[in-house]
């Protein structure tokens, strides 16, 4: 690399030598989070006008078991608190700590998938199909999306995990890992609001 | 010609493969659409069979479909708009003709089912494949060079977001050939486009070819925010944005925020047809007012992402063709920032008829006339940039005068809309259709004509031909005047939108002159095509090496014409508004050596590969070929984990090719001093 010869006064006024940083990643990712939090709050939107309309099927108090529904919040926020752990790992530079934390996460990640599974199923075999009512339809979409979005997230996770392993704790890597670190707990967010609105307040009504 | 839901007397076997799709699917029956196939095929036949002689293949794929550079992608998101432009105007001129003559006892030539399917097609298509691409392609070349840029913060993520675009293009125009495309109008508002009376394939047309359209369009706003806010050069502060990036940068911030409402509300639209939910049917507790709501609540902020840009090409122009900084910059960026959030708050106009009682009508028609106060700074700002300056009216200046006349007939018409109980007469009426051409061709169509003969010269080194330009601009522009003049009064007069024949006969002399409006049109855009081929033939004439032919103000025309691949070799320090002319006015000094190794990333097949497979996908679901679903989406997540894979994505351009193409440039300019006297 030469070294600057933008010499004179007018030069160095009107050019620098030096190249943009490139840095704009999560920029990126935080303004598609937001765009993918707008889905969600169509979602929401959806399921707060005809989640009564009940179609004379069931209602929410009907259907909703609060038991599991608090075991599956508890794997998802544990998740998301693992996912802490192992960017912590990260930041210390400890590659097999990472992954090993990835890797409980992405077993918190799956036992949440499968409880909803499980719960879907359960609904169905009661005849709660989202074909029912536009309640039942609003709320197989609104938590059924969640749901593939976590699902998505175990998929980046088994890939980056890879990775990782491959190429160790690199740059693309860290940038990688921070942004599936922002998707996760964005998911856990958007949990939370699942699970108010949509099974505590339903079961209150 | 409704296709049938699952055609008769045919083995499971065959529906498994094939799906809904069968023979009865081609439109043989059909003279008018067989004899457009005819004519699309041998066209096309002929320009493979050109490419081919020309052994042009290799060249077009490598520096074409797997650019990565925002320049091409731009180029290419023109082309993509100005040949759906071509299908979009074929869909209008057979509209008006058929409105022409079916009056009385003539059923004109259409059968309402091909009406209906001209209109909606004509309707997505202009707004999402004609004026989309063409604003995003003029953001995609000119803003990394107005903010010193080299690239788009995400460079592969540009091309895939226009193979994206192209995708969705391509599906519907494939509806034409196989099956049909919609025929629920270009919103598709349900229980209409519901499954029980739009069971056909159009309506899943119509939902997959802008779902996939919409992920590239939503990439690219992202794309853009990122370039905007984090690439621009050294000394720009925001307050030192040229104009129209600023405009890009509020369009972007729109597209983010209201794009993904679209793919929600089609989401839901797709499983209430295909898997039985009931989000918007009339049964089962559905709402189809919340489809209303939603599709308008990312369609009025749309309207907004087409124009604002165009507001921006204006000012450029005005300013750059006035010889004067642009009149109020500053309320114009406000105006710029107001409009993009009122753009939020205004949805409901266009449902005032809908039951939603006379306070919220009220408060609706009030954010909508407010909007007309920003809009109208913005008109004054131009005049009084055009005050006491040297104006050279050259083709931008003349498109976008026609557009400061145009425009401000259909703002007052939209201000009388805004009035509900106005709009309780007109509502659904062809004033509204007039209302809405006349602000989308008055200032998208003019404004999008107006960025072509401005940039043309930065593209492609030499300038558009005048004389076919001038007869472009006044074909457009008496032909505008002839089309929907009459529509306005037609619309007062009470007829609704969306009819193919009329009983009463004394309306037929408004829609012969609409008629004769639409040709005019069309030989406008036949003139812009000549304009296009006269120009490349007198290339030699018309070339400008200066790099800056309109004695520009912002940055894009300090850099040789077209400009080199890496855009700028050292980046600018800006200290103005008009950076570009605070360089030329204080003497700067181009840099001649020095030159350090250029950072550029890869082109990639990558974009192009994912497009591919998301059509495939698309058509497949479409016809409800549910094991090439399957197998396409695999093969989309597979594609897409494989390319994370490689890392071998970018390259430097070594310091010796940067400074072989600045010598170049050196001696060009040296060479201009002398011969020609040229100093910048």
């Amino acid at each position: 690399m030469t070294t600057a010869t933008l010499t004179g006064a007018i030069a160095e006024r009107y050019w620098v030598q030096d190249h943009h940083p490139q840095n704009g990643s999560l920029l990126g990712f935080w303004l598609y989070l937001m765009s993918d939090c707008l889905i969600f709050a169509v979602l929401f939107a959806m399921y707060g006008v005809v989640g009564s309309n009940y179609a004379a099927g069931p209602a929410p108090k009907d259907l909703f078991d609060l038991n599991l529904v608090a075991l599956n919040t508890a794997m998802l926020l544990l998740s998301s608190i693992t996912y802490g752990f192992a960017m912590l790992a990260m930041a210390r530079g400890h590659k097999a700590h990472t992954l090993l934390w990835l890797a409980i996460t992405g077993v918190f990640g799956l036992a949440f998938v499968g409880i909803e599974l499980y719960e879907f199923h359960h609904l169905i075999e009661l005849g709660a199909t989202p074909q029912r009512s536009a309640f039942l339809s609003a709320f197989f979409a609104l938590v059924g999306t969640h749901g593939l979005h976590v699902s998505f997230g175990i998929v980046w996770l088994v890939v980056l995990m890879a990775q990782v392993n491959r190429w160790g704790l690199t740059a693309v890597n860290r940038r990688r890992l921070m942004c599936l670190s922002l998707f996760w707990h964005f998911l856990d967010l958007i949990w939370i609001g699942v699970f108010s609105y949509v099974y505590l307040m339903g079961v209150i009504r | 010609m409704s296709a049938p839901a699952l055609p008769p007397e045919r083995s499971e076997l065959a529906n498994l493969v094939f799906g809904r799709l069968s023979w009865e699917s081609i439109p043989f029956h059909d003279p008018i659409i067989l004899s457009t196939f005819a004519v699309a095929a041998t066209l096309g036949l002929a320009l493979l069979g050109w490419i081919t002689q020309q052994r042009a293949w290799g060249w077009l794929w490598r520096d074409w479909f797997c650019t990565i550079d925002h320049k091409k992608i731009g180029v290419m998101y023109m082309v993509l708009a100005f040949v759906m432009l071509l299908r979009g105007f074929a869909d209008a001129i057979m509209m008006r003709l058929q409105q022409a003559m079916a009056h009385g006892d003539a059923a004109g030539y259409l059968p309402p089912h091909h009406y209906d399917q001209i209109f909606t097609a004509h309707g997505v298509i202009m707004i999402f494949f004609v004026a989309m691409p063409f604003v995003t392609g003029l953001m995609n070349y000119a803003v990394p060079l107005q903010i010193g840029a080299r690239d788009v913060a995400f460079p592969f993520l540009n091309n895939f977001s226009f193979w994206m675009t192209t995708a969705g293009a391509v599906l519907v125009m494939a509806s034409l050939f196989i099956g049909e495309f919609s025929t629920a109008g270009w919103l598709a508002y349900p229980p209409l486009s519901g499954a029980d009376y739009s069971a056909g394939v159009g309506m899943d047309y119509y939902i997959w070819a802008l779902q996939i359209a919409g992920v590239g369009t939503l990439l690219s706003g992202v794309n853009l925010i990122v370039t905007i806010v984090k690439m621009r050069a050294p000394g720009m502060t925001l307050m030192k944005m040229p104009i129209f990036t600023w405009t890009a940068l509020c369009t972007n911030v729109l597209i983010v925020a209201a794009f993904p409402v679209l793919t929600a509300v089609l989401l839901l639209l797709g499983l209430d047809r295909t898997v039985g939910t009931n989000f918007f049917t009339n049964d089962f507790g559905g709402n189809p007012m919340m489809y209303v709501n939603l599709i308008w609540i990312w369609g009025h902020p749309e309207v907004y992402i087409l124009i604002l840009p165009l507001f921006g090409v204006f000012s450029e122009v005005v300013s750059t063709f006035s010889g004067k900084r642009l009149f109020g910059y500053t309320s114009m960026v406000y105006a710029t920032v107001v409009i993009t959030i009122l753009s939020y708050i205004v949805w409901l106009h266009h449902f005032f008829t809908m039951g939603s009682g006379a306070s919220v009508n009220a408060f609706f028609g009030i954010t909508t006339m407010i909007i007309s106060i920003p809009t109208g700074a913005k008109m004054f700002n131009w005049l009084f940039t055009m005050y006491r300056g040297r104006i050279r009216f050259e083709l931008p200046m003349l498109w976008t005068m026609g557009f400061m006349f145009t425009f401000v007939v259909g703002g007052m018409t939209g201000v009388l809309l805004a009035v509900p109980p106005a709009d309780f007469v007109l509502h659904n009426s062809l004033f509204l259709i007039a209302h809405f051409h006349n602000v989308i061709i008055g200032g998208v169509v003019f404004g999008t004509f107006a960025g072509i003969s401005y940039w043309f010269p930065k593209v492609f080194g030499y300038k558009l031909d005048e004389f076919w330009g001038r007869v472009s601009f006044w074909c457009w522009q008496l032909g505008f005047l002839f089309a929907f003049m009459p529509l306005y009064v037609l619309g007062l007069m009470g007829v609704t939108r969306r009819v193919s024949q009329f009983e009463d006969t004394s309306l037929q002399p408004f829609f012969i002159v609409a008629a004769f409006g639409a040709v005019l049109i069309g030989l406008g855009i036949l003139a812009s095509l000549i304009q296009f081929y006269v120009s490349y033939k007198r290339r030699h004439a018309l070339r400008d090496e200066t790099g800056d032919p309109w004695d520009g103000r912002t940055l894009e025309w300090s850099t040789s014409s077209p400009p080199p691949e890496y855009n700028f070799a050292f980046t600018p320090r800006v200290h103005d508004v008009d950076a570009w002319w605070d360089m030329k006015r204080n003497g700067y000094t181009r840099p001649t050596s020095g030159f350090v190794p250029v950072h550029m990333p890869k082109g990639t097949a990558a974009g192009l590969v994912l497009a591919g497979l998301s059509t495939v996908c698309g058509f497949a679901l479409i016809w409800h070929i549910w094991w090439l679903v399957i197998a396409s989406f695999v093969g989309l997540v597979g594609y897409a984990i494989a390319h994370t894979f490689n890392l071998n994505r970018d390259f430097h351009i070594p310091a010796q090719e940067v400074q072989r193409v600045e010598d170049a440039r050196t001696a060009q300019l040296a060479r201009l001093a002398t011969q020609e006297g040229y100093a910048p």
